[in-house]
């Protein structure tokens, strides 16, 4: 049980594929345009529920809840070769600037 | 009726609610309207709009030299060229690019009319100018950003974004691919009556005009002259167009104006399946272009942002040649910035390569960098999404396949859009239209080319036709 007033994500569909603009790719037009949204439980709820919240502009939404106390886990990325590559190529042009 | 036609349906009313601005005023009889009056309609002077981002700390960024970059750029010049390269270091900032001149005056304006609240549709930068001053004047602030595909992946750089916008406190509406994005935020906007603090208002266009003007100020009196070109990284086109506006104002008639954008052609803005095919969320030609030929497309009726009516030149660059130079600018300089306001940055650095070493070319930003939105963060992306990192001829990069990085400063090169292109691509809207005297010279302002001249593009437009 996850309890009201805990932060959390929920998802929900805006439109459905047959509700969306007539002038957009085939790849894009059959799918539904999904928003999703944060903010604070309006009650005690379970994971994958419809539910409602207050969000931080104190707005209800209601959708289907994906996420518990969500975090971001973005980073720099991984080592990439190519990208030492790039600056020793620069370094090696500019080795006289580098005495 | 379906419910997105409802509500698009109501476009006009809930637009002119959320800006309080009366776009029918400014409307001439036929295609044209009055951009002067519109633009000076709020009765703001440049000193005004100085003094407003004053009070928001923005502005006054420094312009730096770019030594090094200069003499990278020389190596592959003739004898005596490879102009001076300069950058605006936008990034310094409050919330980390220029957005933040936009922003200033879009919260100002919102807070003197008395609204509770702001909305803005930003995948970029802009989110976070306007939620970090949203946050400085205590008003609420909601950021409507498209940000995943339909596996539920996020671009890295628009995720930051969200990150950073809700650091200050804003609330982020994430959405999946698709132009009805603006469905939502109308909807938004009329739910919450805020105020709709767009990007393509007079207010964000004119909040960029103190940078131009700051250019034009600080090259005349450190180095005795206007610069010869300022270069700007164009995607909806306000960033040129105040830019231009505000070098124009201080007197800089002569200085060159030059639009860049990365080359993305090939890829669709609109498909879910190319979404995560591209390494830049701005800057680029999917952007650029339609924005540029066609710039009432934008969140509001008449845009402020209309970059045919000052641009003297448009060049593109591809992915690999601007995260090149985001390598250099940061082991050469010492300056790690995002790569996308890098964009105008890797043309200035191939086309000084062709002017006189006396010349003085302005980059006229920088944004921040981070988690995301590194350059590091992009390839990384762009490799676990299939596309090949290539080394080889930068221009034969094909968007959403491969990435090409130069073997060297020497082939890092850009390209150059044909202007006529662009301005016939605008005319053709009007293939249909009969235009009068009046439409014509609205027309020879909005393409910066003279009526006798439109009337013959339109004659042949009309002759394809037939």
């Amino acid at each position: 049980m996850i309890p009201k007033g805990t932060y959390v994500e929920i998802e929900k569909i805006v439109l459905f594929p047959d509700e969306r603009a007539s002038h957009i790719p085939l790849d894009t037009k059959k799918l539904p345009l999904v928003m999703r949204i944060k903010g604070f439980l309006s009650e005690d709820s379970l994971e994958g529920q419809e539910v409602n919240i207050l969000t931080v502009t104190k707005r209800l939404e209601k959708g289907k809840l994906v996420a518990v106390k969500p975090f971001y886990s973005h980073t720099f990325g991984h080592f990439v070769d190519e990208v030492m590559e790039v600056r020793l190529h620069i370094l090696k042009e500019m080795e006289d600037y580098h005495e | 009726m379906s419910k997105y036609q409802d509500v698009m349906n109501k476009k006009s009313l809930i637009m002119k609610n959320a800006l309080r601005l009366d776009y029918d005023k400014f409307e001439n009889e036929g295609i044209g309207f009055d951009y002067e009056m519109m633009m000076s309609d709020s009765g703001y002077t440049l000193d005004d709009v100085f003094n407003i981002q004053q009070s928001f700390s923005v502005g006054h960024t420094p312009l730096i030299e770019l030594n090094h970059l200069t003499s990278y750029a020389r190596k592959f010049a003739r004898e005596g060229y490879g102009a001076r390269i300069f950058i605006k270091d936008e990034a310094q900032n409050i919330s980390g690019s220029f957005k933040a001149r936009r922003a200033a005056m879009a919260i100002h304006q919102a807070k003197k009319l008395g609204f509770k609240g702001v909305i803005a549709a930003t995948s970029g930068n802009y989110g976070a100018a306007v939620a970090a001053l949203a946050a400085k004047v205590g008003l609420k602030c909601i950021i409507v950003q498209e940000c995943f595909d339909s596996k539920g992946v996020g671009q890295p750089e628009i995720i930051e974004k969200a990150r950073a916008c809700e650091a200050y406190g804003a609330e982020v509406v994430q959405l999946s691919v698709g132009p009805e994005l603006f469905y939502e935020f109308l909807n938004l906007l009329e739910e919450t009556q805020y105020f709709n603090a767009s990007l393509y208002s007079p207010y964000g266009i004119m909040g960029i005009e103190t940078l131009g003007a700051e250019i034009a100020e600080e090259c005349l009196l450190k180095y005795g002259k206007y610069p010869e070109m300022v270069i700007c990284t164009n995607a909806g086109g306000g960033n040129l167009t105040g830019t231009a506006r505000g070098l124009i104002k201080h007197g800089a008639h002569k200085t060159k104006i030059v639009a860049a954008s990365v080359d993305l052609s090939g890829l669709h803005m609109a498909s879910d399946h190319d979404f995560n095919k591209k390494s830049f969320t701005t800057g680029h030609t999917g952007f650029g272009i339609p924005f540029t030929t066609f710039p009432d497309r934008s969140d509001v009726p008449r845009s402020a942002g209309r970059p045919l009516r000052y641009l003297d030149e448009y060049v593109l660059v591809n992915q690999g040649s601007v995260f090149y130079v985001t390598e250099a600018l940061a082991i050469l300089e010492g300056m790690e910035r995002g790569p996308a306001g890098n964009t105008a940055l890797a043309a200035a650095f191939s086309i000084a390569k062709t002017l006189k070493e006396d010349d003085i070319i302005v980059v006229q930003e920088t944004e921040y960098t981070g988690a995301g939105k590194h350059m590091n963060a992009q390839i990384s992306f762009a490799k676990e999404n299939g596309i090949d990192i290539l080394f080889g001829n930068p221009l034969d990069e094909i968007p959403g396949k491969n990435i090409i990085f130069p073997k060297s400063g020497k082939d890092l090169v850009h390209k150059t859009l044909d202007l006529m292109d662009l301005r016939l691509s605008y005319l053709k809207r009007y293939k249909d239209t009969v235009l009068t005297e009046n439409d014509f010279a609205y027309l020879s302002q909005e393409l910066k080319t003279d009526v006798k001249h439109i009337k013959k593009w339109m004659e042949d437009i009309n002759e394809t036709k037939k």
